[in-house]
């Protein structure tokens, strides 16, 4: 029998407790689930795609094969949800609204996650460089990165996708959150 | 996440209102002004929640306006990913005055809009625009004369703006659409003769206005269908038949039989609910997805193989082989073709070739349904399912057969998914939800996991072309001859069980074999160029075991090829990748330059010189000049979308790299004419999508299948699933992209969904040749085919 598991965890700033009858469950479902968050999404359960990026403890994770006992207890996660609201929205969020970044845009969830966890990184070490377009094509299809995630889109957004990440990139340097 | 019992038709809780019916083919017969005015008198006596019209067809589409202001589009063309939601807005705003963020939409519900058909082939604003602009106007001229009587002033003298209408331009003290409106309860029908506003005058028509849709999408406010819970929702997985290849990879297997299940081990997992087991369908139920996913895993089942399908390597050969053709035909006969190739003092001939693909949705096909026991009540509604599909209605019957319910006992609602591009598994999942919980009693949402989609989605079928043409002595085309081999392209639901995935398993048939030329397999087969000598022949293979000599599948349902249906541009693709190909072939051998070989043949149609001049001057292109650089071409082709819509010309830029075989696609030009544009920033974005999704398809798209079934069945190759998968166009392999919009606003506004996908495979494979002197004529041009044909070309 699988082993339940009951875990407290700090998403988009607000303590939750989970608990699940399995404690091999994807962090995925746990959020969509049982926290009715809609910001990640399921792509193809297989970290190919990226639509259910998030950002745990600071890291960029595909949450589709994270299961929750990696995910320690106390861990900070953050969703789509939490990095902006439509009142106040993101630098991303505005500039992929500015750019028009997207079509179907189901999977922009991973690109607007995926740059953010990068950015955020980026600049916490000290590189204050607005990305060229090479490198956020080139973190975009897992080229040097660890893991080398690949973030897929299947309308063709992809040149407006760039366009939106750097045009953030910009406001994030500057200060902007 | 979405309540599914969000409300609706709140403008009969209106004290007054105006209402306008339309009327948009094919279900024109169906509707019209009477059944427009039963229907609202029929509404006006609903209070809230679902109601419904006895007659299926006669849900009608209006335009709303309240006495609170507020403006309802009931639209039965549905937002896709596309844009047309804000483009088929702001037709409507262009004719009322007012601006789009003062108007909703509701779309694609079986009891609110009317039966507009299949969202599909770059049509929605070409049909539903003018009906929408027509019916804008009609409310608006029914405006203008209540404005003018209740001011006392001639019409002439009155002015509109954002939702008022006035004397001067200061329309702050003007009455609104509202107030003129107040208790009165208004009826029209719609004037197909109405005034329109002047082109020259547009204000929103032709204004990049940003798409409504997009920042909830942004700001994970959104809801997909896959966000879609009703209370007491229960989750289900559906297992299908599965086995391993020779060489250990797994596989989707087609025409295979249920031989046995053991859920001793699923009902062992926390939130196992039931196995939902009828012939040759099985699914799982549980609380929670993810209990639904281990049961699944767990549920152990055998399966007996059935008959092989034809197989991948044979594909070029068997689709013109005669045993598999049910249908020929000739579409396009101009002159006298044989005589004069045979007279031609040059001939030339090719095969090209294009392989099954798939839409791949990034979001795998989500449906979910709520079956009650017996109808309800009030609204006699006992079915009612959301669902990603393209057309509500079609599902609505198909789903009505399954069941076996009158077509009045199901409400279909259209809920967003992921981006379709035509027909993919949308349909298939919602009705496996619904059969599923029309047994458990309970409301079913039915996730399919990405092997779901990868294995089960109906694809685009593989095509094969053979082409010949005749030059005279001086190297002007005195024949043209394209014969194209090709499966159905219009496996849709058509009211049908048997087109559903659940149906098949449950013994239904689908419908017969497409009868000529309606399987679309010729969508730009003919070619616009002036030819005196032109023929196109179309043959159309078999996808199943038929009755012999009939069209009609034999049962059990045996499938040959895998199941193909509609993808972006159905046979367009692969059409135009054979007709560009293959001018490009003509004008290599007649030694005369790509473009001005094709202007030579459209001389008779100013807009199509246009277009190609737009892309040559953007592009560049000088005559003669050939190989940009090493390992580099550049390449052009050319297409009317259905021969008779949207002009297309693009242009291409590739780097070959001969150690690896890898295709670069460096840069795109593209020309583009579909008339009005209605919404300039809109369009370029369905052309980028267009140019990207098809480079992709061009160079690294082929479903994998063996003989038991397809195997292809994530992105990616990994350690875990090692064989051949399904890569689609990473962002490092995306060229740049120019685009040259020729903006005609005297002329009808055309579709742009489709067209320039469908030529790109030609630009790409003609700067290919120009690169390395190698034709390709077999897609998709991935690194091992590049290499091959540059070894057999040294």
């Amino acid at each position: 029998m699988p082993t339940p598991l009951t875990a407290t965890l700090i998403v988009n700033g607000q303590t939750r407790t989970i608990s699940v009858a399995d404690e091999t469950e994807d962090l995925l479902y746990v959020l969509r689930d049982k926290l009715s968050l809609i910001g990640p999404r399921f792509g193809c359960g297989v970290a190919q795609c990226g639509c259910c990026t998030v950002i745990v403890n600071g890291a960029i994770t595909r949450s589709c094969i994270t299961p929750i006992t990696e995910v320690p207890a106390g861990s900070t996660i953050t969703t789509l949800e939490g990095i902006g609201q439509p009142d106040r929205p993101h630098p991303l969020q505005q500039a992929f609204i500015d750019e028009q970044a997207g079509q179907c845009a189901y999977c922009c969830n991973s690109m607007i996650m995926g740059a953010y966890g990068w950015l955020e990184s980026r600049i916490a070490g000290g590189n204050t460089a607005v990305p060229t377009d090479q490198e956020i094509k080139d973190f975009l299809s897992g080229n040097g990165t660890t893991p080398a995630y690949d973030y897929l889109c299947r309308c063709g957004a992809h040149l407006r996708i760039i366009a939106a990440i750097q045009s953030a990139a910009k406001v994030m340097v500057g200060g902007g959150r | 996440m979405t309540s599914a019992n969000f409300p609706r038709r709140q403008f009969l809780s209106l004290t007054g209102m105006l209402a306008i019916g339309f009327t948009v083919a094919p279900a024109a017969g169906k509707l019209g002004g009477s059944s427009a005015a039963a229907s609202t008198d029929a509404a006006l006596r609903g209070n809230e929640g679902d109601l419904r019209v006895n007659d299926p067809g006669a849900a009608d589409s209006w335009l709303v306006i309240g006495s609170d202001n507020s403006i309802t589009i009931y639209s039965g063309k549905v937002e896709l990913g596309t844009g047309v939601q804000t483009a088929l807005s702001q037709i409507v705003c262009e004719e009322l005055h007012v601006r789009v963020d003062m108007v909703s939409f509701v779309q694609g519900d079986t009891s609110l809009t009317p039966d507009q058909g299949y969202t599909a082939g770059s049509a929605t604003i070409f049909t539903a625009g003018p009906v929408l602009r027509a019916a804008a106007a009609t409310v608006f001229q029914a405006l203008l004369a209540m404005a003018a009587q209740a001011i006392g002033v001639p019409e002439r003298v009155l002015q509109a703006q954002d939702g008022k209408i006035g004397i001067g331009r200061n329309l702050n003290r003007g009455l609104s659409y509202g107030r003129l409106i107040g208790q009165q309860q208004i009826e029209l029908t719609t004037n197909q003769n109405v005034a329109v506003v002047n082109p020259a005058d547009y204000q929103v028509v032709g204004q990049s206005a940003p798409r409504v849709d997009l920042p909830a999408k942004f700001l994970a406010q959104f809801e997909y269908v896959h966000n879609v819970v009703v209370p007491g929702m229960l989750h289900a997985r559906v297992v299908r038949p599965s086995g391993t290849t020779a060489d250990g990879n797994p596989v989707a297997l087609r025409n295979a039989t249920l031989d046995s299940v053991d859920s001793t081990q699923a009902e062992a997992v926390p939130g196992y609910v039931q196995t939902v087991q009828k012939d040759n369908f099985i699914a799982v139920v549980a609380t929670d997805e993810w209990a639904a996913i281990q049961a699944a895993n767990a549920l152990e089942v055998t399966w007996r193989t059935g008959a092989p399908l034809i197989a991948q390597a044979s594909l070029p050969e068997a689709l013109r082989d005669p045993a598999n053709l049910y249908q020929s035909g000739t579409q396009v006969d101009a002159g006298d073709v044989d005589t004069a190739l045979a007279g031609a003092a040059a001939q030339v001939t090719a095969s090209y070739f294009t392989p099954f693909q798939m839409h791949g949705a990034i979001g795998p096909s989500c449906g979910v349904a709520d079956v009650l026991p017996e109808p309800d009540p009030a609204t006699g509604i006992q079915v009612t399912v959301w669902s990603g599909t393209q057309g509500v209605y079609e599902l609505e019957g198909a789903i009505a057969q399954l069941l076996n319910l009158p077509l009045t006992a199901v409400h279909v609602i259209y809920v967003e998914a992921a981006g379709c591009y035509g027909h993919n598994g949308a349909d298939d999942a919602a009705a496996d939800a619904a059969f599923i919980s029309s047994v458990v009693g309970s409301p079913v949402r039915v996730q399919w996991m990405r092997p779901d989609e990868e294995g089960w989605e109906p694809l685009g079928p593989a095509m094969a072309h053979s082409m010949k043409g005749g030059l005279d002595s001086k190297g002007n085309v005195v024949a043209w001859d394209h014969a194209v081999y090709t499966p159905t392209h219009n496996g849709r639901p058509d009211s049908l069980a048997g087109n559903l995935l659940v149906g098949q398993f449950l013994g239904f048939l689908p419908e017969p074999l497409p009868a000529l030329p309606t399987n679309a397999g010729t969508r730009n087969g003919p070619v616009n160029y002036d030819f005196a000598n032109n023929r196109l022949t179309e043959s159309q293979v078999r996808s199943f075991v038929t009755v012999p000599g009939t069209m009609t599948p034999a049962a059990p349902l045996t499938w040959l090829l895998p199941r193909s249906s509609a993808l972006r541009s159905l046979g367009g693709l692969s059409n135009s990748f054979a007709n560009e190909s293959f001018m490009d072939e003509m004008a290599a051998a007649a030694n005369a330059d790509p473009l001005d070989f094709r202007l030579n043949y459209l001389s008779g149609d100013p807009r199509a010189t246009a277009v190609l001049q737009a892309m040559a001057k953007q592009a560049g292109w000088e005559k003669g000049i050939s190989n940009p650089g090493p390992g580099r071409g550049r390449g052009i082709s050319y297409l009317q979308y259905e021969n008779n819509l949207t002009y297309v010309a693009a242009y291409a830029e590739v780097d070959v790299n001969a150690t690896t075989g890898v295709i670069q696609v460096t840069r795109v030009v593209v020309a583009h004419d579909c008339g009005l544009i209605i919404n300039p920033d809109g369009l370029r974005n369905q052309i980028e999508g267009n140019v990207i999704q098809a480079t992709s398809r061009t160079i690294m798209e082929e479903v994998q299948f063996d003989q038991g079934g397809i195997t292809s069945l994530y992105w990616d190759t990994s350690s875990f699933h090692p064989g051949t998968q399904y890569p689609i166009l990473r962002f490092d392999q995306v060229p740049s992209v120019e685009i040259v919009l020729i903006d005609r606003p005297s002329q009808p506004a055309w579709g742009a969904g489709e067209p320039v996908t469908e030529a790109m495979p030609g630009a790409i494979g003609n700067a290919i040749f120009d690169a390395t002197g190698m034709r390709m004529r077999t897609l998709p041009c991935t690194p091992a085919r590049v290499l091959a044909a540059l070894a057999a070309a040294k």
